[in-house]
């Protein structure tokens, strides 16, 4: 489904990916792991397609299309989606005209009529349950005055919402106490199924307990140092991201 | 009287002739610009609702005329701020700074008249920063105190001074006998990381008319940190136009105060620019004004350099007749971008008779801004009144003790304890004697 | 910040224009002229010019005699200078002050509109053919200095409702012309009030009677055709005890390179219990990408509630002209009485907004709700100047103001001047003021939700703008927001 060839990418002038390998193929879950600063939002932008983030080499191919040279909103309509780490405001356009729009827009691009005002609602219903959210919710500007967890909660009512075949979870456990991480994981999990794929980037295990990972990579300064099972995001936890330092001996290469 | 005439027959007697003299060329620009625009009337959009040419009707003795027996030791200590034992004291009268009254317990603080500063070795701040205000305040009444500067003075801190003792500057205007202009004048310089707290206040003694035009400018240099506090508590005889002009050249802090609590027609020019990235300023006011008191709060913040960050809380209790004025105004300039302005006026009207004018103003060229503005104009809860009766509490005592919460956010802001607890009492006894224990509900 | 980062990735690939290219290719699609003969006065204004226009309109002489006050009151007088606005100074003695189609004066019946004149209106999506209207909606349709034709006249006159042209008033309904004009907004009021009562061609009138509700809704369209022309109407409204009206104006122009001026006056009257609302959708021509030509809108609006529990709503979408200075106003005499102004001003490349409200209360337990949207784009100036002002009478007066800025680009600027004068202690007064910006943070997560750049900013602008746009009557709403849209076509992106 997604092949990350090389990719290297760098902001202001910054190298920060400095050649990322990895493949994801449908049915799977992959976590990314690594301490602040090691490449883990970079990588959820570039895929998204944020413009600050140059691609300085390395290819990606996504369904058989080449991804970076896709505008952010056909990636979305190719079925790329990306829970934002800091979900943004937008003060007066209501959470609902935002995601009827974009589940339009979406249609579109894949060549789909758009939803009439009942099919919209008849779906939105539905996904609603799935992520126990609430209607006032959605109609106040969108995000603005959330709480965090709304706001998260927001992120994976949209996933439901535009059913991508390909999520990136950018730290959608940070900032989130235990049973709010429970509830946004357990409308991932309801999401998935053997056609889509999702990306999870987390600096920590617990997320792992709810989501659990087939394939759990470690970046380390812009470079996929180890790959194993979900048993290496545990024993990260209990070891520290040191104990991968002295393994691959880069420490030198950081600060 | 004829101002313009009057006072340009004043300006030629004081012989400002002197080409090499920075002063003398200063003092005579301004006055060619004061010639041009006099006394500001209700025409000028910033003094619509404050008009003080109506007290230039009246004769003023000032600046060389003055021929009153000179203060004792006693007047003074009448008017001294709690504190003071552990203060520097810098005194003028009637506009013009007295080295023999004044105390200087720092030795991290140099004060100097301006005339020396202006020929010595500080020539070239003076030269720099001396008349700045007046690219913020474009009338004649800013000019008239330049045009006039005489005896006023220069205070320094060099890099990495942290004066031992706050600088009490005490404005007197002698009115016994004669109604008296005063103008005093002072130039702040704040060197790199240097620190010092200012608390200004201002007296009038005698019961004839007193017009005290004062402007203070005060320059803050990298990393250096500004507290200043104006304490306004005059007489109903006493009318005032107080500019503090400061500028923050480097990346810097400041933290300002103004408290007016009585007096005649005062207007206050606070002005905060923002010169340097990083800088951040604190604006806060409380006024509470009685009988037929006119309090006139202008602001400007000036965001010239970006990431800037200004907070600015100015609040106002109207009683009697007596009327309020807010002006705030926030400039963000088009290279100023990520600058955080917020602002807010609230205003407690008491009585039938008070007024409220109030204008924020937002000048926005930068786009990656986030600035807010907000004002408020009305009574004190009803609700919480209900509440605080219930629980026991006399009618009169609950409004005591919601103005007082009213006021708290302000004074919570008097980081010195002697100067809070002194505006604490001011505020608890006014509250204390109120003519009327509520307000007034038709 | 460099307007450049606003582009999105698959722009910088290839070489199809940026949006905002295109914006600037985006041509004002009222700019066309109509050839059609005009009947002219000389250019300049002097007592004789005025005499000519009055004569022209078969004037009586009290109406005469009201317009040379005015203009020897106005040649005391100073143009203002205090709005936040720049422009080369206005040669008054260079503008054609009567223009007017030639065509029958006051067809019996709309079928003898020129069709020239017909096909004009057609084009501007306007039918002035009442069979093709969609039902309730009554246009007056005014062209330089006359009105050419007003559709539904005799269905309202059937309920009492005089809707006509202003010339046609003066002539058929002096009692009730000579009571109201000018009592609203006097002949001295100020420079360009007074400029209008002088030499004013036309404009509409309309009077509901006690206790009827209209129907539909009544409009009138402005038409600027003729070069060198100003453009002057001015707009009377009287509801009566207990009746209701909806208004409706727009407005265009053609692309020219001189300014034109346009300096009309609109008096609204509402008597108890009645409620007057007034839109407008402002599209005159704004002038080009360089800020050369457009129409400065000068106006001067005002409404009195004068009775009990009468109501007076101001709602206006403004996105043309090359410098608007419009302050629509509400006295709130009567007790209980209402005012609203709902405003989103956008202004684009070189253009300057200067605009607001003033809401005088006076009677007691009057509220009034005061929303601007202003949106700035390109090099252009927007300015929010209100005043909500409190008299000592005006026991339990409420106000909230609300005024938000959406800055679109580094050149543009942003301003609010609200000033809040209170002078009775019981009053309630809330303002609250926010500038903020669309990013490109903003952007990208709507792109990332596949929504594309120009869908967004019109999401995002529409959301912005939506307290305002509600307040517009249907058929309006949907045009406004698409001018909207095409005001700041590529701005942000």
């Amino acid at each position: 489904m997604l092949n990350i060839r090389n990719l290297h990418a760098r902001i202001d002038g910054k190298n920060i990916l400095k050649g990322i390998n990895l493949e994801i193929k449908a049915g799977e879950v992959h976590a990314i792991m690594g301490p602040n600063g090691s490449g883990k939002s970079t990588l959820a932008s570039v895929l998204a397609g944020r413009k600050e983030y140059e691609v300085t080499e390395g290819s990606v191919d996504f369904l058989g299309k080449d991804l970076l040279d896709l505008s952010p909103e056909a990636r979305a309509g190719e079925g790329l989606f990306l829970a934002f780490q800091y979900p943004i405001e937008i003060p007066g356009l209501s959470t609902t005209n935002f995601i009827k729009t974009a589940v339009n827009e979406v249609r579109k691009y894949r060549g789909e009529n758009a939803l009439d005002a009942v099919g919209f609602l008849r779906l939105m219903k539905e996904k609603m349950a799935i992520m126990n959210i609430d209607q006032s919710l959605l109609s106040r500007s969108l995000n603005e005055g959330f709480s965090g967890g709304e706001k998260k909660r927001n992120e994976i009512f949209q996933m439901a919402m535009l059913q991508p075949r390909f999520a990136i979870l950018d730290e959608t456990d940070s900032g989130l106490d235990i049973d709010a991480i429970r509830i946004v994981a357990n409308g991932v999990n309801k999401l998935r199924n053997k056609d889509n794929a999702v990306l999870v980037v987390t600096h920590y295990q617990r997320l792992l307990d709810y989501i659990v990972p087939d394939f759990v990579h470690v970046l380390y300064n812009g470079r996929i140092v180890k790959s194993g099972t979900k048993e290496l995001a545990l024993e990260l936890e209990e070891r520290g991201y040191d104990f991968i330092r002295s393994e691959n001996h880069i420490g030198e290469e950081v600060k | 009287m004829n101002t313009k005439e009057y006072f340009k027959e004043q300006f030629e007697q004081s012989n400002v002739q002197d080409r090499n003299n920075l002063l003398d060329v200063v003092r005579r620009q301004a006055f060619d610009t004061f010639s041009k625009l006099g006394i500001p009337g209700a025409k000028h959009e910033e003094w619509k609702y404050t008009r003080i040419s109506g007290l230039f009707n009246k004769e003023y003795s000032f600046g060389v005329n003055l021929t009153q027996d000179p203060l004792t030791q006693a007047d003074i200590d009448a008017i001294r701020l709690p504190g003071h034992e552990s203060a520097n004291e810098l005194i003028f009268i009637n506009g013009r700074f007295s080295a023999q009254l004044s105390i200087v317990r720092s030795s991290q603080l140099i004060v100097l008249p301006l005339e020396e500063a202006a020929r010595g070795e500080y020539r070239q701040l003076v030269e720099k920063h001396l008349g700045h205000s007046s690219k913020y305040q474009k009338d004649g009444i800013n000019a008239l105190n330049t045009a006039f500067v005489q005896a006023g003075i220069f205070i320094c801190v060099e890099k990495g001074q942290v004066p031992d003792h706050p600088v009490f500057i005490y404005n007197v205007a002698d009115a016994k006998a004669v109604n008296v202009l005063s103008q005093p004048r002072t130039l702040v310089c704040i060197g790199e990381a240097a620190q010092v707290q200012i608390v200004e206040t201002f007296s009038t003694l005698g019961s004839q008319e007193s017009f005290t035009n004062q402007v203070m400018e005060i320059i803050v240099e990298k990393d250096a940190f500004v507290e200043y506090y104006k304490i306004q508590n005059d007489k109903a005889n006493a009318h005032q136009v107080s500019t503090t002009h400061i500028r923050q050249i480097g990346k810097s802090h400041t933290h300002a105060v103004t408290i007016s609590l009585n007096g005649g027609m005062v207007r206050n020019n606070l002005n905060v620019v923002l010169e340097a990235a990083h800088c951040e300023a604190h604006l806060y006011g409380l006024y509470f004004q009685q009988g037929s008191g006119h309090i006139d709060n202008h602001t400007v913040v000036d965001n010239v350099e970006p990431n800037c960050l200004s907070f600015e809380l100015y609040k106002g209790i109207m009683d009697d007749a007596s009327t309020g004025v807010f002006n705030g105004k926030i400039f963000v300039q088009p290279q100023a971008q990520k600058t955080n302005a917020y602002q807010s006026n609230k205003n407690v009207l008491l009585s039938r008779e008070a007024s409220v004018n109030t204008k924020p103003q937002l000048e926005i060229f930068a786009d990656d801004v986030k600035c807010s503005h907000g004002c408020t104009v009305g009574q004190l809860d009803e609700e919480g009144l209900f509440y605080l009766r219930s629980r026991g509490i006399p009618e009169k005592r609950a409004w005591s003790l919601l103005l007082q919460g009213f006021t708290m956010d302000i004074l919570e802001k008097i980081k010195s304890p002697a100067i809070r607890t002194y505006v604490d009492g001011l505020i608890a006894e006014r509250l204390e004697f109120r003519s009327h224990g509520q307000q007034e509900i038709d | 910040m460099n307007s450049d980062l606003y582009l999105p990735a698959a722009n910088d690939r290839n070489d199809e224009p940026g949006i905002i290219e295109r914006t600037v290719l985006n041509e004002y699609k009222y700019g066309f002229v109509t050839d059609i003969e005009a009947d002219e006065a000389p250019k300049g204004l002097d007592e004789n010019i005025i005499r000519f226009i009055s004569a022209k309109k078969n004037e009586p002489e009290w109406m005469l005699e009201w317009r040379l006050k005015a203009f020897r009151h106005w040649l005391k007088m100073e143009e203002p200078t205090w709005a936040n606005v720049s422009y080369t100074p206005i040669n008054y003695q260079d503008i054609i002050y009567y223009s007017a189609p030639k065509q029958k004066v006051n067809p019996a019946n709309l079928d003898e509109i020129d069709p020239e004149l017909r096909r004009t209106f057609e084009k501007l999506g306007i039918s002035l053919d009442e069979q093709k209207r969609l039902s309730g909606v009554a246009v007056d349709a005014v062209v330089d200095s006359v009105s050419i034709g007003t559709t539904f006249k005799k269905q309202l006159a059937e309920l009492g409702i005089i809707f006509c042209s202003m010339s046609e008033a003066i002539r058929e309904h002096p009692e009730l012309i000579k009571k109201h004009l000018g009592s609203v907004v006097p002949i001295t009021d100020n420079f360009f009030a007074a400029l209008n009562a002088a030499v004013f061609t036309d404009g509409s009138f309309c009077y509901i009677p006690k206790g009827v509700r209209s129907p539909m809704e009544l409009s009138t369209y402005f038409r600027i055709n003729a070069e060198n022309t100003g453009q002057f109407e001015r707009t009377l409204i009287v509801a009566e005890e207990g009746s209701y009206v909806s208004y409706l104006e727009g407005c265009t122009a053609p692309m020219r390179d001189e300014n034109q001026l346009h300096a009309a006056v609109v008096e609204l009257i509402t008597m108890d219990n009645a409620e007057i609302k007034y839109s407008t959708v402002q599209n005159w021509y704004p002038g080009d990408k360089e800020g050369v030509g457009g129409i400065y809108n000068f106006v001067t609006k005002r409404g009195i509630c004068k009775g009990v529990n009468s109501k007076i709503s101001w709602t206006q979408v403004e996105t043309g002209s090359s410098i608007t200075w419009k302050y629509p106003s509400v006295i709130l005499k009567g007790d209980n009485s209402v005012g609203e102004f709902y405003s989103v001003a956008v202004t684009n490349n070189y253009q300057q907004a200067d605009t607001g409200t003033k809401m005088m209360h006076l009677g007691k337990n009057t509220k009034s709700r005061i929303v601007s949207k202003g949106i700035s784009a390109g090099f252009s100036n927007n300015s929010y100047r209100g005043l909500v002002h409190v008299s000592k009478g005006a026991t339990n007066a409420r106000n909230f103001s609300q005024c938000d800025s959406l800055l679109l680009g580094d050149k543009c600027g942003a301003h609010t001047f609200p000033y809040i004068e209170v002078k009775n202690n019981t009053a309630m007064v809330e303002h609250e003021a926010t500038t903020s910006k669309i990013g490109e943070d903003q952007i990208f997560y709507c792109n990332q939700r596949g929504i594309d750049n120009e869908t967004a900013v019109a999401l995002i602008i529409n959301g912005f703008a939506k307290e305002v746009m509600n307040q517009l009557p249907m058929e309006f709403a949907v045009e406004a927001q698409k001018l909207l849209a095409i005001s700041l076509e590529g701005s942000v992106g």
